[in-house]
């Protein structure tokens, strides 16, 4: 018999709820082992000091109930809402936002925006899957022109929305889109995003199309749709998701820092008038 | 002691503020905007966090993601802010985050009369979210009440891991009064009180205690999670036993302790003929109108509830049973009247008199009329042979 060694990301789950609920070839877990091996090239052992905040959808069961680290699963759409209560309320925590499409760009784009405009000290990773999968797969704002879904089933017809490019035009820190297939860089640029550029509000979109509502109803195997997303999906060029790679990296003073500066004004003899 | 003269959102500030309030967020809306007013300028110099949200919706998530951090927080809204403010009301129930929640009423619904008093959102209160849930909701009548029930507020929020209700309303919110505060609050500590945190965070073997709650950030790997969990937070969202475990659960935290939560003042003559049951500014005439009726020489007394949920039935009965006629003025079409038709036997005529909109308040004259009104058909029927 051989002896396996565990795989690195086991110190990083709570290995009694595995294995995890997704479909098969699923690329949540692709996001998943990203994330973990940053972790791990930054030398993080446990955990601990991390709070992952999700909404509702495939994607915000990546950290609930999976990682081993504080997780909060909230409302569909309010996990930026939540995790900037938590960050502000304890700001020595390190809050980590994953997200759908639909949770973060259609029902919950409001709080979205707003965080990045503040440049709240957060790291929202989406996932972007290209429809609702957790509901049969409608269509959502991300959701390619053309394509048939149980909501559209003549066809999408309405334009699509780029969130990383939207994001980018805020105020926010750090802005970047990868696909899947772009495993290396993604993973650079979680690790990035964690020490590099640690403040104010930084956004990772992950181009993950769903391989039950995207990919079959393509008529693709899961191989066929990788094959072709490493033929599109080249960094730093146009794709039909948006352009792929880093679009923005600046290290502006976060919402915290500015807070701050103004606590400072307001118990500093500035009378409020 | 100190002595000041402020209005009711202000003292709902400064009660909160002693209370050892770190976090606000909140929306600008009228006719509560007072609150975040005095916070805005106040929070940051006491060692607090103030953020103007996008919405309500982020507003009352906040909150919640502030007090499960462990910090005392709070929001205040009106009308069709607090009507956003649902959804995340029924998952601070569901995940047992302390919070509070001002609600100063105005005339609905839709933007309805933004600047006009009203106490139409009572039944909205206590039955506003979707699935089985409890929240406490308590009334104040005067800006000191508003300081007393919103530490009260606090106290029971933190002791029993449940989102609190401040009930007030547009003539309480920008009334001003004298209010009387204590040199010194004690801060309200988490009921489950120990530091034992090897318990489940979401169970607990006596429902009406509140389970341990251990701080984020300190490597204890909480689950939390607004669906069905189990006690450790697992979530389990196919079986009956664990959901309806947890939603019991959650109802008898609050209703096996009733006690604290329930809170009332009666004036007038013991087993009065002529009850007037009232909560809010409206309890104000209500108390003149006693006053008038037991000069002219009736039997007569005021109910004053301040916890307007969960209802303790057995302390309303208690009252009722012994009136010929009881009287529920109310600015809205009628709402806290059908508690008081639930406990009514049938020798009892309960009469609602209801009056919303423009600002107009029910007066005492009002009250006065209806009661001898209705006393003296009581009394002609009672002498019909």
């Amino acid at each position: 018999m051989r002896c396996l060694r565990k795989h690195f990301s086991r110190k990083y789950l709570r290995e009694e709820v595995l294995p995890t609920p997704f479909c098969p070839g699923c690329f949540n877990g692709v996001v998943m082992n990203a994330m973990f091996k940053a972790f791990e090239e930054l030398g993080v052992e446990r955990l601990k000091g991390y709070v992952f905040v999700s909404g509702i959808g495939c994607s915000s069961w990546i950290p609930s109930p999976h990682i081993k680290a504080d997780t909060i699963h909230t409302l569909h759409g309010r996990a930026v809402a939540v995790a900037t209560g938590v960050k502000l309320a304890k700001p020595n925590l390190n809050v980590i936002v994953i997200g759908g499409d639909g949770d973060l760009a259609a029902i919950g784009f409001n709080h979205l925006v707003h965080a990045a405009r503040r440049n709240m000290d957060l790291l929202v990773i989406l996932v972007n899957n290209l429809v609702y999968g957790m509901t049969r797969g409608q269509a959502s704002p991300t959701t390619p022109e053309g394509m048939r879904t149980v909501t559209t089933p003549y066809g999408a017809y309405e334009p699509v929305m780029d969130v990383a490019e939207l994001i980018a035009r805020t105020n926010a820190n750090y802005v970047a889109r990868w696909c899947v297939v772009n495993f290396n860089q993604l993973k650079n640029s979680i690790k990035e995003a964690l020490s590099k550029y640690s403040r104010g509000f930084r956004f990772i979109e992950v181009i993950a199309p769903c391989i039950t509502y995207v990919v079959r109803y393509e008529g693709k195997t899961p191989g066929q749709k990788i094959k072709e997303l490493m033929k599109v999906c080249r960094p730093n060029t146009e794709t039909p998701y948006g352009r792929i790679g880093i679009l923005k990296a600046e290290d502006k003073p976060g919402y915290l820092d500015r807070y701050f500066e103004y606590v400072k004004r307001a118990t500093e003899g500035d009378k409020g008038e | 002691m100190r002595v000041e003269f402020l209005s009711g959102n202000e003292a709902v500030a400064k009660a909160a503020l002693d209370s050892g309030l770190k976090f606000y967020a909140g929306y600008p809306i009228t006719p509560s905007s007072e609150v975040m007013h005095y916070l805005a300028r106040e929070l940051p110099k006491n060692g607090g966090m103030f953020i103007q949200s996008e919405d309500e919706l982020a507003a009352i998530n906040m909150v919640v993601g502030a007090a499960l951090a462990g910090v005392k927080s709070m929001t205040a809204t009106s009308g069709p802010g607090f009507s956003l403010m649902q959804e995340g009301l029924g998952y601070a129930v569901m995940v047992e985050a302390p919070i509070v929640v001002v609600n100063v009423m105005r005339a609905g619904p839709g933007t309805g009369q933004a600047t006009k008093a009203a106490q139409g959102d009572v039944m909205q209160a206590r039955w506003g979210r979707h699935g089985d849930q409890v929240v406490v909701v308590l009334a104040p009548s005067s800006p000191q009440e508003a300081y007393d029930l919103t530490v009260k507020a606090f106290e029971i929020a933190w002791g029993l891991r449940v989102p609190v209700v401040v009930l007030s309303d547009e003539f309480v919110g920008h009334g001003r009064e004298v209010v009387e505060m204590p040199d010194k609050v004690k801060e309200p500590e988490p009921g489950w009180g120990s530091e034992d945190y090897s318990k489940p965070p979401f169970g607990s073997d006596d429902p009406r205690k509140p389970p341990p709650l251990p701080p984020l950030g300190e490597g204890y790997d909480l689950l939390i999670t607004g669906s069905t969990h189990d006690e450790w937070g697992y979530r389990d969202v196919h079986s009956f036993e664990t959901h309806f475990k947890l939603v019991k659960r959650l109802k008898e935290k609050v209703l096996g302790n009733i006690e604290k939560v329930f809170m009332y003042e009666y004036f007038g003559d013991d087993e009065a003929d002529i009850l007037i049951v009232a909560y809010g500014s409206m309890s104000r005439p209500a108390r003149t109108a006693v006053r008038r009726l037991r000069a002219t020489g009736f039997s007569a007394g005021l109910l004053k509830l301040k916890t307007l949920w969960p209802m303790n039935y057995d302390v309303l009965r208690s009252y009722v049973k012994d009136a010929r006629v009881v009287i529920v003025p109310e600015l809205n079409l009628g709402q806290v009247v059908y508690d008081v038709r639930i406990v009514a036997g049938n020798g009892t005529v309960v009469v609602p008199i209801n009056k919303v909109g423009g600002g107009v308040p029910i007066y005492a004259c009002e009250i006065v009329e209806k009661a001898q009104k209705v006393w003296g058909e009581v009394l002609e029927e009672a002498l019909q042979p």
